[in-house]
Parts: C-alpha cells; structure tokens; sequence
C-alpha cells in the first residue's frame, strides 16, 4: 500500500535550527508497520532521517514516537491502522524530551528519574544459599511490570510532565512499583519515603494517557495508585495527597456521595489559612455562577448499602492483606 | 577516570565494548574486581539485542540433574566442536551464576514449592531451563542494568567503536564516534573486554536487531585478533515469515507442534526421540526439507499452539501472542503460525579462552562475539544467555587482573584518533554518486543467506565469495549523503557494512574449506561429519588480500565424538 508520512524534522546543525515537516510518500507491504515505512525511506529516499530503532519486535524500546499525536511504537503500529482514508500519517519525536534530531530525543532526562527511584533490589539479611523462595503469582505480577521497556512512550505523553518537570513520571513510578512490590525487597519504607516525596505518587492526575499508550500493557498509572495505597499503609499520610485520598473515602463512606464543599477543608485542614485563602477566588467564582456546593450535605437514599460495601471491602483487605488496586499481570 | 578532554584521550583500566549481557556482566565484574572501568555502546544498555532473548537459560538446578549431563547434552549440541574444558566451565558454573541473577532481582516463574522452575528445551535431556514467560533476556537485561546503575559504572552509551588501538599486538584502547556530537575520541586502556553481539545482519532475514553488525568482532580481526569457526551459523526453526523475527524455541518447550501442509507433525520421521526439541540444527534442516520437497504452507510450516489452551499461552508465552498477532496477523490461540528457520546466532567469533582471553594480549571477548568454544558447530537454546553471564563474568575478572598486572606503557598519543577523524571525515564528505549503503546491505543478505544457507554447496560457497568480494569492491564507492555530524546514522551504517564484509569474508571462506557436514554447516556435496580430518576449529586471521585461514586442535576431556541422533 501507498502512505504519505508526514515527519517533523529538526537538524541542529541548520543555521537556524528549527522544526518543520517533510512529506515522504512511500510503498509498504499491506501487513507493514511505520518503522518499516520510515526504514524505507531512511533507506532509499532520505539517508538523512535520523530515527533510533534495532529489535523491530516491541522488546528493545528504542522505536517510540508519536504518530499521529499520540505516543506508540512504530514497530508495533501498522501502517494499515494509522493511515485513514490515505491522509498522511503523522510522525514526531517523543514529547516531554528534548530534541536532539528528527525523532532521536535526549533520554537523559528519562534515566535521570529512572534513576532516582533505587532502581535495585534491596534485599536484607545474609543471601538464601538458592534461591529466594517466592510465589509464581508473586513473579508474575512482578513480571507484568518488568514487561516495561523504557521506550518512554508514557513520558511522552503524560500531562502532568507537561507542566511540572519535576514529576518523577510513569515508567520512574512504575519502576519503583516493581521493587516495591517485589516480596524480597526490604527497602519498603525508606523506598515509600522517597516515592512520597515532591514529584512523587501524589502528582499524577490520574489522566490515564500513560496508560493508554504503553504499548507493553504495564499500566503506570495503575502502578502508581498501588504506590499510593502502600506509602499510606506505611503510615505515610501527612500530605495533602494521602488527607485528600482519605477524606474522599470518609465522605463516600459517610454519606454515599462527594461533599465538594468538606473536601478541600478536609484535605487541607481546618486551620491551614493560607491554602484556604488560597482557594478563595475558585470558591467566589463557583458561587457567582451558582456553582457552590450546598453546605448542607445530604446523603444518598440507600446510603447504608454503601457502608456495607465498605465493610465487605475491609473485610477483604483483612483477610489476605492483599491492597485493593494491585491488578493481575496485565494480559495480552 | 582522567582525561586530556582537549586532545580527546580518555583514560580507563578497562574498556568494555557493547553493553548486552556479556557486556554488562563483564564491566560489573571488573569493578568489583577494583578496576576503573567504563562502558562503551552503540545504544543505551536496555536497548541491546540481549533484550530479545525470550525462551530461557540453562543450568542443572534439580537434584535428578547434574552439570555433566548439561555438559554432555551441550558437547551433543556442538557436534562435537565445543571445547569441553570450556563447556565444563560454562556447565559447572551455571547453577551459581543463575541463582546470582535471582539474587539480584529476576523474577524467574516458580514452581509451586517457590524454587525456581525449569522447562524442556531442545536438545536437552533435562528441563533445565529458567524462565521469565517469554521475556527471559530483557529481564535479565533490565536487571543486570540496574546492577550496573548502583554499582556506578561509568557507560558511554551512543558511542560508535570505530578501532581497537594495538601497540605491538597488545591492545591499548579503542578510538570512538560519540553520535550525538559525531566526535572521534580516543580511549586508553589496559584491556579491552570485546561484547558486541552478534552479527546476524549479514544475512536477509535474520531474527537479529538492526544494530547486529558484529562491530567488535570486525575490530577484533582488523586489529590482528583470530576468529574462530566463523562458517557456523545458527538458523532458529522458528521465525516468522516477512519479518524474520523470532518465535521462542519456548514454544515447542511447552509442548508446540511443528505441522507441514497435510498436517503431519513431520519431525517424527527426523528426529523420532527428541521430535520438535531435537537440536536447532536438526529441526532446521527438517523444515527445510519439508519446504523444498512441497510440504510446506507458502513457504514455512506451521507451529501449532492452540492445544496448549489460552491460559498457558497468555501466562508464558505472551510475547509471541502478540508478536503473532502484530507483525503476522495469527492469534495463535485459535490457528498456527507460519514459521520458517531463519538466520539466528552465530556460533563463532573472536577466539578466547575460558578466561575470555583473545590472542592478542589485552584483549577479551565474551557473549556471542566470542568463540571460546562452547557451542561448536550448533548451540543449544537456553545456552547463550548462560555464556554471556558465564563468560562474561569471567572475561571481566580476568581484564581487570591483567589491567592491574600489565606493564605501563607510557601514555598512548591522541594519534589514532586524530586518523581516525580524518578518515571518518574524508569518508562523511564523499560525495553522494555510488550506491546506497541499504542496497549493498541487502545483496550481500540476501547472497548469503541463498549461498551460505542451511544447506550449501561448493559451488555455492564459491559463488558467495564471489559475491561477498563484489559488494565489496562496489563498497569503496559507496555514498555517504548525510553530510553533518550530529546522530548521522548514514554515516554508521556505512561503517557497520564494511564491518559485515569483514566477517562474510570470514564465514565463505571458512564454510568453503571445510568439506563436511557438521553441526549448523551443512554441506550437500560433502553430507556426512568428518571427523578424521576436519575435528578441528577454524582460525581466520586478517591479511589485506583476504581471511588467511588455519586450523586448531578441539579440546577433549571425557566425551569421544558419537553419531549424533535425536
């Protein structure tokens, strides 16, 4: 099949460097992916064309861009799949990274925060003569994260890296999660300390892009709510991202629905004026457009019913200590 | 680390070439030994084709099992080229260095008990392989890169090895391109720890990544070293038809059927013992067979799954689900995968010692760029990421010694890499007239993989020398049209080629002298082992006019070469 792709370059050794698209029309086998188009063209069009690329089968992580807006691998992309009615398929870099060249960007930035989450097993004690003994559930669940490639496709299109470079970002977080899910690691509470901190579990807005795009199935965002669940169950909970999780269940437990008005008095504290005042003008500008939450906050009818979902979960937790949002191994 | 950054010398104890499991392993070992070491890679560590193992390592862990019956299943294997002394290493040490990849975090799948668990793999006498489902080497890689992060090893990644710098045939560092400024350094050092990986894109397809392009050993053999059985090459029974990418020997370890057009499992009638697990080599030859005589699908056979239910197949072996289903349209769970062999590993490479030792002095190898022998004429699956932790651990150990040990030789000039900068220009401003690097790379592919097959001839393999020798005149004209400096993979991939006609050179010309079937190297016109005159390894050693080609003695310890069923 005949594709058009439509390819944002960057050469920095322009005289002034600065991004533009070029057009490339090009023949591919009907079952070929991007990475095959753009082989092709590096290879018989455009020898200029600078891309990263090795395994073409998903595992080694180099290939990640954005095609057609959105973080994939364009050696698990077919062509078929993203070229619609003959419009041309976009290609551009990763975003959230610097560009270095064409579609190569700067990963340090990636393996800085990669980095930065003690990405090691930490073990304790003299080492087990064998092996450690372990479940192959728990391997399993470890090894759907493991499944993780680095290919940076959730970085590239997390919101929340957008605005805030200091967020540790999805493939970090996911990182940790697999350490500190890991049944022979014993750095959990100095690890949860570190996850807790600034640019941490509590700056993901639970936006789901991440997961979305990873093209491995490890669902970061996931990983990073069971992060969350473990930094508060190692009592972890002064911030505001721990009160907000807590008052949010206190008040579905209580009355069955969201009292938006309790919330942020809750999350923030009663007392802390500063943030109060902080919120001010988005509690004036709610009640000028009669917005504002009512302050007297009713129940739903049934409400009971919602305490004994609460209860039942409890009970659950209690019985195999097992944390609520920590899923099975993601399945293909 | 020091540096004279303005001349651009860079000084290490030990230079590590490649950054796969070999790689790794070995520089770890070196630091832990206490040398100053760096690592120096084309690609960011995880990137390595490592990555791409999915099926499994090998160690006898059960009690019922031992390291001599592993030892001879992999003398079998070899066709009885393997070096036995060395295989007794790689044998006898495997237990502990799995159980150190365990400690260090791989999540091996378990047995109920909690050990770890092991399956058939071809070959084997014994389910003795490790596994991760079917993601076993990227595992093993990401762990052993979080190794190399915490014990700080300095890592040169995106750097491009143009040279290995020798001094009276001892190696004194390596001259390379960092890509991303396209600047020649020069790096001293005391040992240069060689672990490149393989070199499967000599041949069209190959289950290999792209950056498969045996740099080290290319560089091993311009600078003097000899390599070793260069005319073995592995082709995996199992790859998918257009993209040649690999389907995990896993897959018949779990009980997969190999089927030809009328639904036979035809391997009864090659290897009616071992049936689908009889040794790559074999099942190979097989399909071949079943594909030229008309019992093939469209050119491949089929690997039938869907007996083995959904709920295995999503546990252990979700990676070939998908790769399947993404780059060749079949759910597996519910129709066969077209398969055909494909070119997959080379068993020879830069000859080492069981110490990883080359034959110049300061130069190491370990991984699948080195022939130290342990895979002979064919590997077992489930060996090589052994080898790479075995000998790469090993291979560090001993380059770090020798680094502390060797002589000082006085500062090495900026000379080599200031040459090399030149070179590298002249080459980077040619003008842009002779053929595209891609078009030369696929000829000599696609000659080799037709001429210097799973089966070949004398005729054929002279054929390829011709072949090889005619890319290679038209390769000194070669254009180059990307002109800067910055990430110019133009560039590379001109070098890469020059690299990859080194080695066919080597492969032809070794498979056209030995005139016997052995292993992988199989031969129409001379189908039968030869043992009385061809036992031997080949060397081939650089000259200007071509590989210059000798023969070496095959350590034996306890195994008398046997005929070889399955």
């Amino acid at each position: 099949m005949q594709v058009t792709l439509k390819v944002r370059r960057y050469n920095p050794e322009a005289e002034k460097p600065k991004d533009y698209w070029q057009e490339y029309n090009v023949e591919v086998e009907s079952a070929g992916t991007v990475l095959d188009a753009l082989i092709k063209v590096r290879e018989e069009t455009d020898e200029t064309l600078a891309l990263r690329c090795s395994c073409r089968s998903s595992i080694c992580g180099s290939c990640a861009m954005r095609i057609n807006g959105h973080a994939a691998l364009a050696c698990k992309t077919r062509v078929s799949a993203v070229a619609h009615q003959g419009e041309p398929v976009t290609v551009e870099p990763v975003g959230n990274l610097p560009v270095i060249k064409d579609l190569v960007a700067d990963f340090q930035p990636f393996w800085d925060k990669v980095r930065a989450v003690q990405p090691w097993l930490q073990t304790a004690g003299p080492e087990p003569e064998k092996e450690y003994l372990a479940s192959n559930e728990a391997m399993m669940h470890l090894a759907g994260v493991v499944n993780c490639i680095m290919c940076g496709a959730c970085v590239s299109d997390c919101t929340v890296l957008e605005v805030d470079k200091n967020f540790l970002g999805p493939a970090a977080l996911a990182k940790a999660y697999r350490f500190a899910a890991d049944p022979r690691d014993a750095a959990t509470s100095q690890r949860m300390g570190l996850y807790n901190q600034y640019g941490g579990v509590w700056d993901c807005t639970r936006c789901f892009e991440c997961v979305q795009v990873c093209p491995k199935g490890v669902a970061p965002m996931d990983r990073i709510m069971a992060l969350r669940e473990r930094v508060m169950a190692n009592g972890l909970k002064d911030t505001y991202g721990a009160r907000h999780t807590e008052a949010f269940t206190e008040i579905i437990e209580h009355s069955g629905r969201l009292d938006e008005l309790r919330l942020p008095l809750k999350t923030y504290g009663y007392t802390n004026i500063p943030k109060l005042i902080e919120l001010m003008p988005v509690a004036i500008r709610a009640l000028a457009k009669r917005k504002s939450p009512p302050v007297l906050h009713k129940s739903i009818p049934g409400v009971e019913n919602v305490k004994r979902i609460f209860k039942k979960v409890d009970q659950l937790q209690k019985g195999d200590g097992k944390v609520s949002t920590e899923k099975a191994p993601p399945k293909p | 680390m020091a540096s004279r950054a303005a001349e651009r010398v860079l000084q290490h104890q030990v230079v590590v070439l490649g950054a796969g499991l070999a790689g790794m392993r070995a520089a770890l070992e070196a630091a832990r030994a206490g040398a100053d070491v760096a690592v120096v890679s084309k690609v960011f560590p995880t990137r390595s084709h490592s990555t791409a193992a999915q099926g499994g390592i090998n160690a006898a862990l059960a009690e019922d099992d031992s390291w001599e019956k592993h030892a001879f299943d992999t003398v079998k294997g070899s066709d009885y080229l393997g070096d036995q002394d060395a295989i007794e290493v790689l044998c006898r040490e495997a237990p502990s260095d799995i159980l150190e990849l365990e400690h260090m975090g791989v999540a091996f799948n378990r047995k109920p008990d909690g050990r770890m668990a092991q399956r058939p793999f071809g070959g084997a006498g014994f389910a003795r392989t490790c596994y991760v489902a079917d993601i076993t080497g990227h595992a093993i890689v990401h762990t052993m890169w979080e190794q190399l992060a915490k014990a700080g090893v300095r890592v040169y990644d995106e750097w491009f090895a143009t040279s290995l710098i020798t001094d009276d045939s001892c190696c004194r560092g390596i001259t390379a391109m960092e890509l991303r400024t396209g600047t020649i350094y020069t790096i001293e050092a005391k040992a240069v720890v060689v672990a490149t990986g393989g070199l499967g894109r000599v041949y069209q397809p190959t289950t290999n990544g792209l950056i498969c392009t045996g740099d080290g050993m290319a560089l091993a053999y311009r600078a003097g070293a000899a390599l070793q059985d260069m005319e073995f090459t592995q082709f995996h029974p199992t790859t998918l038809k257009n993209s040649g990418v690999l389907i995990t020997e896993g897959a018949r370890g779990e009980g997969g059927h190999l089927l030809n057009k009328d639904g036979e499992r035809f391997m009864a009638k090659y290897a009616p013992n071992r049936l689908e697990l009889a040794s790559r080599d074999v099942v190979s030859r097989a399909e071949q067979t079943e594909i030229d005589e008309g019992r093939g699908v469209d050119g491949c056979v089929l690997l039938d799954l869907r007996h083995l239910g959904t709920k295995l197949i999503h546990e252990k072996l979700y990676q070939i689900y998908e790769l399947a289903r993404d780059l060749a349209g079949a759910d597996c769970t519910k129709e066969p995968i077209p398969v055909r062999p494909g070119m997959h590993y080379q068993m020879g490479g830069v000859k080492t010692d069981a110490n990883g030792a080359g034959t110049l002095r300061g130069l190491y190898a370990a991984g699948e760029c080195a022939s130290v022998s342990v895979h002979g004429a064919n590997r077992l699956g489930g060996n090589s990421l052994l080898e790479t932790v075995v000998f790469g651990r090993r291979a560090g150990r001993a380059a770090a010694e020798w680094a502390h040990e060797a002589p000082e030789a006085g500062p090495l000039s900026n000379a080599a890499g200031r040459d090399m900068e030149r070179s590298i220009r002249e080459l980077a401003g040619r003008s842009s007239n002779g053929d595209r690097p891609a078009k030369l790379r696929w000829e000599l592919g696609t000659a080799m993989n037709s001429l210097a097959g799973i089966f070949r001839t004398g005729e054929q393999l002279a054929e390829g020398v011709k072949a090889v020798r005619e890319v290679r005149e038209r390769y000194a004209r070669v254009g180059v049209r990307d002109h800067g400096r910055v990430f110019n993979t133009d560039l590379v991939a001109v070098l890469e080629l020059g690299y990859m006609l080194d080695l066919a050179g080597t492969m032809v010309a070794g498979a056209l002298a030995r005139t016997e079937s052995r292993g992988a190297h199989s031969r129409r016109d001379y189908p039968k082992r030869d043992d009385a005159n061809w036992l031997k390894h080949t060397l081939a050693v650089y000259s200007p006019e071509g590989p210059k080609l000798s023969y070496a003695t095959v350590t034996q310890t306890r195994w008398q070469p046997e005929e070889r069923r399955y």
